[in-house]
C-alpha cells in the first residue's frame, strides 16, 4: 500500500467501521425468516460486530488466532468473521456439507481453539470432533433447536451478552484492537480441496483481499448498494470475495437465502444487480425453463421459439453495443416485451447488470441463452491463490470460448510447458503450516502456478483448455487435451460423460456415456425400445446420434489450428454408467482418467487395433452394494477427420 | 443426545377401564393406561389390536361404552371432536387428510381456526382487528414452517407434494393448534429411512422445545423404541404390556403377539 492509501481503511474491520459513519442506515444484509426478508443496517451489522469481538475478548480469544466458522450463508456468520478479524484474528470458514473426518483435519491443522457453528447438525460435527483434537475448546451456536439439552456450549447469544458487559466496563475494548489492524496481516485462510492430497489452507492477507475487491468492482462499475445474493458456501473463496470483501469495500447488500431448497424463490424477490452462477446451476435453469416451456399452450411455445431464435441474433450484438437493424431492434422490444422481460423475472434476473460464470466450462448454448435474453453474462478465470480475479470478461468482449482479459495489475505468463502463471496483487500470502506447497506452487518472485494449460489468443484472452498435467501429445507432436474435447462433448445433451485417450497414440479415440434422461427421452419419441442402459447404449439409432454431436465437436476443432489434429477419430458407447462407487468417478464426478484406462483396457486395446466390435466383462457394484458382472458387445465406430484445416504440422 | 430416562410426575390424561364395541365386535375391552405431562407415549400392537380406536376415543371421535376418560383432571363421558381441540388436543391421521388444492400455509392456517377471534364480517372485510390477527396468526404458523423446514414448499398445493412432505405438513396443522397433547396416528407409515429419521428428529423436537406431550402409534419398533419414553402394548382390544421401552421389549406376551404364536 502506498503512504497516500494508508490513511484509508485498509481492513476489513476498519472498512465496516467506515460504512457504519458514511452509510449507517443504508441496508447492509438481509435474511428471508419467518417468510419475511428482516434487513439488518450497517450501523447494526457494526454495534453487533462490536459487541460479538468484545465477547470473544472475555472468552480469551488472542490476536492471531483462528476461529472456524461453519453453516449455511447467515448474516450472523458474516458477523462472525468481521468480529474474529476485528481483534487480529483469521476466520477459517469451513464446507457446511464436509463430513466429519475432512473437518477433523482442517480445526486440527488450523490449530483452532474456537468454533462458532450455525446449528446442531455442525455442532455434532464438531463434539465428534472434540474427541480427537481436544484444543478446540470453544464451540458457539447460533441456532439453538435441539440443542437443549447438551453440555458445554455456549450460544452466540450469551457471546453477545458477554460482549455487552465487557463493553460497559471498557467502551474502546473493540476500537483499539481494529486500530492495532495492518492491511499486511492475514484475513481469512480458505481451505482448497485439492483433487489429491490434504486440503491446503490458503492464507489471503486484508490487503489482498481489499485489492481483488476494488479491481473487481472497478472492471464492472459496481455501486454502494448493489445487490447480491449469498447462496454459494461460505468456505469458497468467491463467496467470501463477494458476499464479504466486495460487501465492505462497496457496500453490497449481501441477501441470505431462507434455506437452500428456497433459493430460486429468494433470487426472484430479490431480483440482484449483481449475480454469481456455476455452469451447472445455469444449466439446471435452463432445464427447468425448457421443461415448462414444453407443458406451455401451443402459442405460448410458438411464441418462445419464435422469439428465443430472434433473441440468439440479435440479443448478444445489442448487450455488446454492435450495430443492429432497426427492424430486429423493434422485434426485440416486442420479445422483451413478451418473452425476454418475463422470463428474466421468473429467473430473478430482471435487475441483473452484472453476472459472472467460472470454475468450470461452461457451453456456449447455456451461456448466450443468457447473453441473448439481455442479461450481462460473463465469464471469469480466477483461484483461491489469487484472491479470485485473474481474467473477466470486459464489457463488449464476450466469447464464450474465453475466460476474458487479465484485471489491471494481474500480469499472465505462460510457461514452456503451456501452463498459465499469473501474477497481481492478490497473490496469496502461503499455505498455513505447509512451506514446501507454497514455494511450489508461487516462485520467489510472486507468480503462481495455476496449474491450468492455457494460452493467449489474438484478441488478449485467455482461454483455458485443460489441467496442465493431463494435457498431453499425439505421436505426431499435436497438443491433445482430453478435458477441452471432453468437456465439448459433455455440453450436448445426449452425451452424459466422455472420456478421451489420445497420448502417445497416433489419434484421439473416446469412450462415450449416453444420459439415460436425455436419451431414454430422444428414443420414446421415436419408438425405439429399451429395457437397460446397456440395451440403450447399444442401438445402432443411439450411435448414429451420438456419431452427429461428435462430428459437430470434430468440424468445431477443426476450425482452431492449434487443435484441428485432435479430433476424435474413433469412439464407442460405454455398456455401462460410469459409477463413482466403482471408482470410475470422484466423488465430486470427475472422471478418473488412468483408472478406467486400466479397467477397460480391452476397449482401449480395440480402439486402437481397427476391431469393429468386442467383447467386454467387468464387475460393477450395484445401488444396493450387492457386486455383480456385467458384459456384453459394444460396437466401435470410425470417423472421418474433417479438413477444414490442414491436419500436418498442425502444432 | 441427552439420555430420555426422564421422571414425570403430573397425569395429563388417564384412561380407565375403557371398553368400546361395534355391534357384535369388541375393539378395546377394560383399557387402563394414562399419559404423563412432557412425555411421548407410544400405543403398539399388531394390525386390528385397537391402536387407532384408542386414539379415536381420547379425543373423542367414538363414544366408548364403558370407562372414563380424565383429562387434565377433568372426567369426561362423552365429549366431541371439537371440545376436545378447544382443551387442546391435536391429532393427524394415518390416511392424510389435508385440504389437497391448498398451499402448506394456507393448510396450517386451518389449524389456527380454533384460535381466531374475530368475526366473520371483519375477516371478510380483512381489515381492522381481522388482519391484526391474521398478521399474528401467520407469524405463528411461520414458526412452525421454519421448525419442519417446509420453506420451500410454502407455496405448493400439497396435492402435489410427495407423501413424506404431506406428512410434515400435517403435522404442522396439528402444531398450529398449539395443542398441550398431540395424538399421531402412525407418523411414519410409507416413509422411507431417510424421511423417518427426519420425522423422528421432528417428534423429539416437538416434544423438547413446545413441551408438548406426545402420544403415538407406531408400527416400526425401532422407532417406537428409540423415541418413546413409556409404551402400551394393545392386542385383540386388551392391553398386554405397559412400561419403559426395555420392560416392553422384553415381555413375553408382547413377544408372543408379535411373533404370532397360536392362540
Amino acid at each position: 500500500m502506498t503512504a497516500a492509501s494508508s490513511s484509508e481503511a485498509d481492513t476489513f474491520p476498519k472498512l465496516l467501521v467506515g460504512l457504519a459513519g458514511t452509510r449507517p442506515h443504508a441496508p447492509a444484509y438481509r435474511e428471508k425468516e419467518y417468510g419475511i426478508w428482516q434487513t439488518y443496517d450497517w450501523a447494526h451489522v457494526a454495534a453487533q460486530v462490536n459487541r460479538l469481538a468484545a465477547g470473544l475478548v472475555d472468552l480469551g480469544f488472542a490476536r492471531g488466532e483462528r476461529l472456524i466458522v461453519i453453516g449455511d450463508n447467515r448474516p450472523r456468520l458474516y458477523w462472525a468473521m468481521a468480529a474474529v478479524q476485528s481483534l487480529g484474528g483469521v476466520p477459517v470458514p469451513v464446507y457446511q456439507d464436509s463430513v466429519t473426518e475432512e473437518l477433523a483435519y482442517v480445526v486440527d491443522h488450523a490449530g483452532a481453539r474456537y468454533a462458532i457453528a450455525e446449528n446442531q447438525e455442525q455442532i455434532d460435527k464438531l463434539l465428534e470432533i472434540q474427541k480427537s483434537v481436544p484444543s478446540l475448546a470453544t464451540l458457539i451456536y447460533d441456532d439453538a433447536r435441539g440443542l437443549r439439552y447438551y453440555q458445554g456450549l455456549l450460544s452466540y447469544d450469551e457471546v453477545l451478552e458477554r460482549g455487552a458487559k465487557r463493553l460497559q466496563v471498557s467502551p474502546g475494548l473493540v476500537a483499539d484492537e481494529v486500530a492495532k489492524g495492518r492491511g499486511g496481516d492475514d484475513a481469512i485462510m480458505l481451505y482448497t480441496s485439492g483433487t489429491t492430497g490434504r486440503p491446503k489452507g490458503a492464507v489471503l492477507s486484508h490487503d489482498n483481499l481489499v485489492w481483488a475487491a476494488k479491481a473487481g468492482a472497478e472492471f464492472d462499475g459496481l455501486k454502494a448498494g448493489d445487490e447480491l445474493l449469498s447462496y454459494l458456501p461460505m468456505a469458497w473463496v468467491g463467496d467470501h470475495l463477494f458476499s464479504y470483501a466486495q460487501g465492505h469495500v462497496v457496500g453490497l447488500v449481501v441477501n441470505c437465502p431462507e434455506s437452500a431448497a428456497t433459493v430460486l424463490t429468494d433470487l426472484r424477490e430479490i431480483g440482484p444487480t449483481y449475480y454469481f452462477a456455476p455452469p451447472r446451476v445455469l444449466e439446471n435453469l435452463i432445464t427447468q425453463v425448457m421443461i415448462r416451456m414444453e407443458d406451455a399452450s401451443v402459442l405460448k411455445r410458438r411464441l418462445f421459439q419464435y422469439f428465443m431464435a430472434l433473441a440468439r441474433t440479435v440479443g448478444p450484438a445489442l448487450i455488446d453495443g454492435r450495430p443492429v437493424g432497426p427492424l430486429d431492434r423493434l422485434l426485440y422490444r416486442l420479445g422483451d416485451l413478451l418473452v425476454y422481460g418475463p422470463l428474466k423475472n421468473t429467473l430473478g434476473m430482471s435487475r441483473v447488470r452484472v453476472a459472472y460464470t467460472a470454475g468450470e466450462a461452461v457451453g456456449p448454448e447455456i451461456f448466450n441463452f443468457y447473453r441473448s435474453l439481455g442479461v450481462n453474462m460473463k465469464q471469469l478465470y480466477g483461484q483461491t491463490e489469487a484472491s479470485v480475479f485473474v481474467t473477466i470478461h470486459p464489457d463488449g468482449e464476450v466469447y464464450s470460448d474465453t475466460v476474458g482479459k487479465p484485471v489491471s495489475k494481474v500480469e499472465l505468463r505462460i510457461a514452456e510447458s503451456g501452463e498459465v502463471l499469473y501474477r497481481s496483487p492478490g497473490v496469496f500470502k502461503e499455505y498455513f503450516k505447509n512451506p514446501q506447497a507454497t514455494s511450489d506452487t508461487k516462485t520467489e518472485d510472486g507468480w503462481v502456478h495455476t496449474g491450468d494449460a492455457g494460452y493467449l489468443d489474438e484478441r488478449g484472452h485467455l482461454k483455458i483448455i485443460d489441467r496442465a498435467k493431463d494435457v498431453g501429445k499425439l505421436n505426431d507432436g499435436t497438443l491433445f487435451a482430453p478435458k477441452f474435447i471432453e468437456n465439448k462433448l459433455k455440453f450436448f445433451p445426449h452425451i452424459n460423460e466422455a472420456v478421451t485417450f489420445g497420448h502417445g497414440r497416433d489419434f484421439v479415440a473416446a469412450f462415450v456415456n449416453i444420459d439415460m434422461v436425455a436419451v431414454g427421452d430422444w428414443a420414446e419419441r421415436r419408438n425405439i425400445a429399451y429395457a437397460s442402459y446397456q440395451e440403450l447404449a447399444a442401438h445402432p439409432a443411439v450411435c448414429d446420434l451420438i456419431q452427429q454431436e461428435i462430428e459437430r465437436v470434430n468440424r468445431d476443432l477443426a476450425h482452431d489450428p492449434r487443435m484441428a489434429g485432435a479430433q476424435i477419430r474413433r469412439f464407442l458407447i460405454l455398456h455401462k454408467a460410469l459409477e463413482a462407487d466403482d471408482g470410475e468417478l470422484t466423488r465430486t464426478n470427475k472422471v478418473r482418467r488412468g483408472f478406467i484406462g486400466e479397467r477397460y483396457k480391452v476397449l482401449v486395446d480395440a480402439l486402437y487395433s481397427g476391431a469393429r466390435d468386442v467383447h467386454i466383462k467387468v464387475d460393477m457394484t450395484f445401488e444396493d452394494g450387492r457386486k455383480g458382472t456385467i458384459e456384453g458387445d459394444v460396437a466401435i465406430r470410425d470417423l472421418v477427420p474433417q479438413h477444414a484445416m490442414p491436419l500436418e504440422q498442425a502444432s | 443426545m441427552a439420555s430420555r430416562q426422564r421422571l414425570f410426575n403430573e397425569i395429563l390424561l388417564s384412561v380407565e377401564n375403557i371398553s368400546l364395541s361395534f355391534g357384535g365386535v369388541k375393539a378395546l375391552s377394560d383399557i387402563s393406561f394414562d399419559i404423563m405431562k412432557g412425555e411421548i407415549r407410544a400405543i403398539i400392537g399388531p394390525n386390528g389390536a385397537g391402536k387407532s380406536s384408542m386414539l379415536n376415543c381420547i379425543n373423542g371421535f367414538y363414544h366408548p361404552q364403558q370407562g372414563a376418560i380424565t383429562y387434565k383432571g377433568v372426567k369426561r363421558s362423552r365429549m366431541r371432536p371439537h371440545e376436545a381441540a378447544e382443551q387442546g388436543i391435536a391429532r393427524t391421521f394415518q390416511n392424510i387428510a389435508l385440504f389437497r388444492g391448498m398451499s402448506t400455509l394456507d393448510n396450517i392456517m386451518t389449524g389456527r381456526n380454533l384460535r381466531m377471534k374475530t368475526g366473520l364480517f371483519w375477516q371478510a372485510l380483512r381489515v381492522g382487528p381481522a388482519a391484526r390477527e391474521e398478521i399474528e396468526h401467520r407469524k405463528t404458523v411461520e414458526r412452525i414452517i421454519d421448525f419442519l423446514e417446509i420453506q420451500h414448499i410454502r407455496k405448493v398445493p400439497v396435492g402435489q407434494l410427495p407423501y413424506g412432505l404431506q406428512k410434515r405438513v400435517e403435522l404442522g396443522r396439528a402444531l398450529a393448534a398449539e395443542p398441550e397433547l398431540l395424538l399421531l396416528d402412525e407418523p411414519m407409515a410409507g416413509m422411507n429411512l431417510e424421511e423417518k429419521q427426519d420425522m423422528c428428529r421432528f417428534v423429539l423436537d416437538v416434544n423438547d422445545e413446545f413441551g408438548t406431550t406426545i402420544c403415538l402409534i407406531e408400527h416400526d419398533m425401532g422407532v417406537v423404541m428409540d423415541i418413546s419414553d413409556r409404551v402400551v402394548v394393545l392386542d385383540y382390544g386388551k392391553k398386554i404390556g405397559d412400561g419403559v421401552p426395555d420392560t416392553v421389549k422384553t415381555d413375553r406376551a408382547v413377544i408372543e403377539a408379535y411373533l404370532g404364536v397360536s392362540h
